[in-house]
């Protein structure tokens, strides 16, 4: 199998300080193939995939591509020899034609612009990949699964035999990933390498040919798709059985904690981004928003967190009208905000544990009696956090920004619960956190909502939402396209509404 | 995510970013960019014709370990501590007030004005006054950039930067015009201070109780910055603008209270300076002393201990350069430095965040 593999990387290690990020790892791939990466994060596939493309360098091992050795000193030098890799964020500039993004940077196309040219071969590649792209179009005018082909189409306009897709499908709604998988196909049909990063295990099963297995650095397994199951593959990637469901007892409390009526609220970029919001979340319940990133799901848990002032509309907190009270009246009021940025927003890095954890309640009477902190509650209220929410650390005046991600999570959680919220406004919650702090974070959430809190979850996971939510709430460019109950919810639905259909529509289509 | 990194002969250089900034780095950068300051200075001083060993070795002995050397290091510190103090304030939220000359300027002008129109009164109540007056003022002229900062987003760095030119020429107008003594045969400069209205020295020296009053400030900003309340909140807007609206704090009124402080710190240094050392309102009382206030806030890492170390350093600079006039340099060689200190401070701070790996180029 190794001996005549299209690509073939062997014993690759990289370390980074105090990480060993790949230990000794081999990966082969195929022409012809869709071969999957799997593993959590921190799992090493970013850092082995950007060896590939010349990002990083490798400690140790070698790369060899159609039975040569290659030795990349950067990307440029990786995109000559075929490899090409689709980054989860994209790398396209907004006001540029579609045309222009694809040729940015390439020297082969000479000093002169030739529109003409360029689109010819565009069109071209095109139609023999069967993946529609407008040139001339701006790339702020496409939709992001649109964005995607771009990226795709880059690469493949610079030659490109291996295709690298980091994430490919966090971004998209599930009727746009059927669609990016059958591009993928089409491209491996044609005798392409397609490799993607991911942590999905439906994904894997329903889309790759061949999946290799990332834990901890090192590669534990590489696995033909019709002789493995999620079952395995979750074992492999884990290390671990997966804990069974979280329990969620009905809830029958019909008590009004958060209503919205007729809200709309602007973006960073003046535009209408909210469009006549309506809606009432009940104690103890889960309210999750579906939709695509950049819907307006951010400007929503702005404006019920206060960050964000409303143009019409009115919100009500408890029965009462709240709608131009500031952030600091909303803290007050019993609102929690796991925001959506947590380096840049929910934590103060560069500030050490113990000062992170009095962000919101530093104006208390406990921490802070009169003019001057009380800096011995403080270390005591950290500590307090710390060892509750199992948060691994080795002292308090250590900078947040020497925490892990998940730890991270762990200690804006912990702040945010322990003040004892009716509502907690948590964008994202576990994006970018491996399995186990997801498990304890989505464990976290439904005690919350056991106990009777309210939660208004923003969240691109399907998954996720059909694991913790009461009801779902989808969005679509700032307006909400329906409100069905879990329970009677589907996610073929669900993902149409995500891509603007009407709950009505759906229903009776 | 270009690499960034070079080839330079046989050899390729990488920057590499650190994952956790070594405390170590922070504490050697004033150091090692006051060392290649010296250095630069050095080969400028060398050009001039002179050995620049022996001139530093005689700045330094001079400012440092010289009787009156020291004394006058001690006088000059004075008003660095004070501004610089100020300066650190607001650079620590992130507001670039370079304004502190003008400021002090300004409350020059307010102290020389409550002096000058109170001739007979007691020094219990004129000095008083006269500190307020300077404070005010100062805080007024900072003001002047903060208000327009924290409600429409205006840039603060120019408009503190241009107030300091209308601070410099309202002073030369009163000392030219309205405010000349009529006995200074035509010299610029206002009616001396009544004695009430100078702050008092040590006897034998000139080092007064602004350098009391700066020290004592010096403590209060450090108490305020990290145990109280308040300075929490300066603290974390300065680290993560985002993380304090987050958290309810309400920026705009710190940023106009940081500023008010921060031009009111430099106003006394205006006062002190004014009625301790020249008894008189006089055009360019100040050698820039707001501008090297810049350095010292900088140097200090806006940390109110450290301004109090390094406004010592700055004026033995200062006054070193005093030395290298009698040697036969010019005196710009000072600023010159004082420049150079800045830009390799400003320079070295990439290695806090990177680090620079050199090796071999492997042939490939």
């Amino acid at each position: 199998m190794s001996a005549g593999a299209t690509l073939a990387m062997r014993k690759i290690t990289k370390r980074f300080p105090g990480v060993l990020a790949n230990d000794r790892v081999d990966f082969y791939a195929q022409h012809g193939e869709i071969h999957a990466l799997l593993g959590e994060n921190g799992a090493g596939k970013s850092t082995l995939m950007n060896i590939l493309t010349g990002l990083y360098w490798p400690d140790e091992g070698e790369i060899s591509i159609r039975g040569e050795v290659v030795n990349f000193r950067a990307p440029r030098d990786a995109v000559l020899q075929g490899v090409g890799m689709v980054h989860q964020h994209f790398r396209l500039v907004r006001s540029f034609t579609v045309a222009e993004n694809i040729t940015l940077g390439m020297r082969q196309e000479g000093f002169w612009w030739r529109p003409q040219v360029v689109e010819q071969k565009i069109a071209t590649l095109a139609a023999t990949y069967g993946m529609a792209v407008e040139p001339k179009a701006k790339i702020w005018q496409l939709s992001v699964g649109e964005q995607q082909r771009v990226e795709i189409m880059k690469m493949l306009y610079r030659g490109a035999q291996i295709l690298i897709l980091d994430e490919p499908t966090a971004v998209l709604t599930p009727q746009e990933v059927k669609e990016l998988f059958r591009n993928l196909r089409q491209l491996a049909e044609s005798g392409k390498t397609v490799i993607f990063i991911t942590h999905k295990l439906h994904e894997v099963m329903a889309y790759a040919d061949r999946i290799t297995v990332l834990r901890n650095g090192r590669s534990v397994a590489v696995r033909e798709k019709a002789e493995t199951s999620i079952k395995e593959l979750a074992h492999l990637m884990v290390g671990r059985e997966l804990s069974p469901e979280i329990s969620k007892p009905p809830n029958t409390n019909q008590q009004e904690i958060l209503r919205l009526e007729g809200v709309c609220a602007l973006n960073d970029r003046g535009l209408p981004s909210l469009r006549n919001v309506s809606l009432t979340v009940t104690k103890g319940e889960i309210i999750a928003f579906a939709g695509v990133a950049g819907n307006g799901q951010r400007e929503l848990a702005e404006v019920v967190t206060g960050l964000r002032p409303i143009t019409t509309g009115r919100f009500w907190l408890h029965g009462q009208d709240v709608t131009s009270c500031s952030a600091r009246q909303l803290i007050d009021a019993g609102v929690g905000h796991i925001p959506e940025d947590r380096k840049g927003m929910g934590l103060v890095p560069n500030m050490a544990i113990m000062e992170n954890a009095i962000l919101k309640s530093y104006r208390d009477r406990s921490v802070c009696p009169g003019y001057w902190l009380d800096h011995k509650a403080i270390r005591q209220r950290a500590e307090q956090l710390v060892t509750a929410f199992g948060v691994k650390t080795a002292t308090l005046d250590s900078p947040v920004r020497l925490m892990s991600g998940g730890n991270l999570q762990k200690l804006l959680l912990a702040r945010e619960v322990s003040a004892g919220p009716d509502l907690i406004i948590a964008v994202y919650p576990v994006r970018g956190l491996d399995v186990a702090a997801t498990e304890y974070i989505h464990q976290l959430l439904v005690e919350q909502r056991n106990q009777g809190t309210s939660i208004l979850l923003v969240s691109e996971d399907l998954d996720e939402i059909f694991k913790l939510a009461d009801r779902v709430a989808v969005i679509f460019e700032g307006q909400i396209m329906g409100i069905l109950p879990i329970k009677q919810a589907n996610l073929d639905e669900v993902g149409l509404m995500m891509a603007g259909a009407r709950a009505s529509e759906v229903a009776l289509g | 995510m270009g690499s960034k990194e070079g080839t330079f002969g046989g050899w390729v250089f990488r920057w590499e970013k650190r994952l956790t900034s070594s405390s170590q780095i922070n504490v050697a950068i004033p150091f090692i960019s006051i060392g290649l300051a010296l250095l630069v200075g050095g080969l400028v001083i060398l050009f001039l014709g002179f050995n620049p060993l022996s001139v530093y070795r005689s700045m330094f002995a001079h400012a440092f370990f010289s009787r009156f050397g020291l004394m006058d290091t001690a006088v000059k510190a004075i008003p660095l501590m004070l501004a610089g103090l100020g300066v650190a304030l607001a650079f620590r939220m992130l507001l670039w007030n370079i304004g502190a000359e003008g400021q002090i300027y300004m409350g020059a002008y307010a102290a020389s004005g409550v002096a000058l129109s109170m001739p007979g009164a007691p020094a219990y109540i004129v000095l008083p006054v006269m500190l307020l007056a300077g404070m005010a003022a100062g805080a007024f002229w900072a003001l002047l950039a903060g208000i327009p900062r924290a409600y429409f987003g205006a840039n603060e760095t120019i408009i503190t930067l241009l107030l300091n030119y209308i601070a410099v020429f309202w002073v030369d107008h009163l000392v030219f015009g309205p405010w000349r003594d009529p006995g200074s045969l035509g010299f610029p400069i206002t009616r001396a201070f009544s004695s009430a209205a100078r702050l008092p020295s040590i006897a034998g020296t000139r080092i007064h109780l602004g350098l009391a009053i700066a020290l004592a400030l010096a403590l209060l900003l450090y108490f305020i910055l990290y145990h109280s309340r308040w300075g929490y909140e300066v603290r974390v807007i300065g680290e993560s603008p985002g993380a304090a609206r987050y958290a309810g704090m309400d920026i705009r009124r710190n940023i106009i209270l940081v500023m008010l402080i921060s031009g009111a710190l430099a106003g006394i240094a205006g006062m002190t300076e004014i009625s301790a050392i020249h008894g008189r309102l006089q055009p360019g009382f100040s050698p820039g002393y707001g501008y090297t206030a810049i350095i010292v806030a900088s140097l200090a890492q806006m940390h109110p201990g450290y301004v109090v170390l390094v406004s010592f350093l700055l004026a033995g600079l200062l006054v070193g350069g005093f030395s290298m006039q009698i040697a036969g340099l010019p005196l710009a060689v000072v600023s010159m430095l004082q420049g150079a200190i800045l830009f390799f401070l400003l320079g070295s701070s990439i290695f806090a965040r990177y680090r620079l790996t050199v090796r071999r180029k492997e042939l490939v």
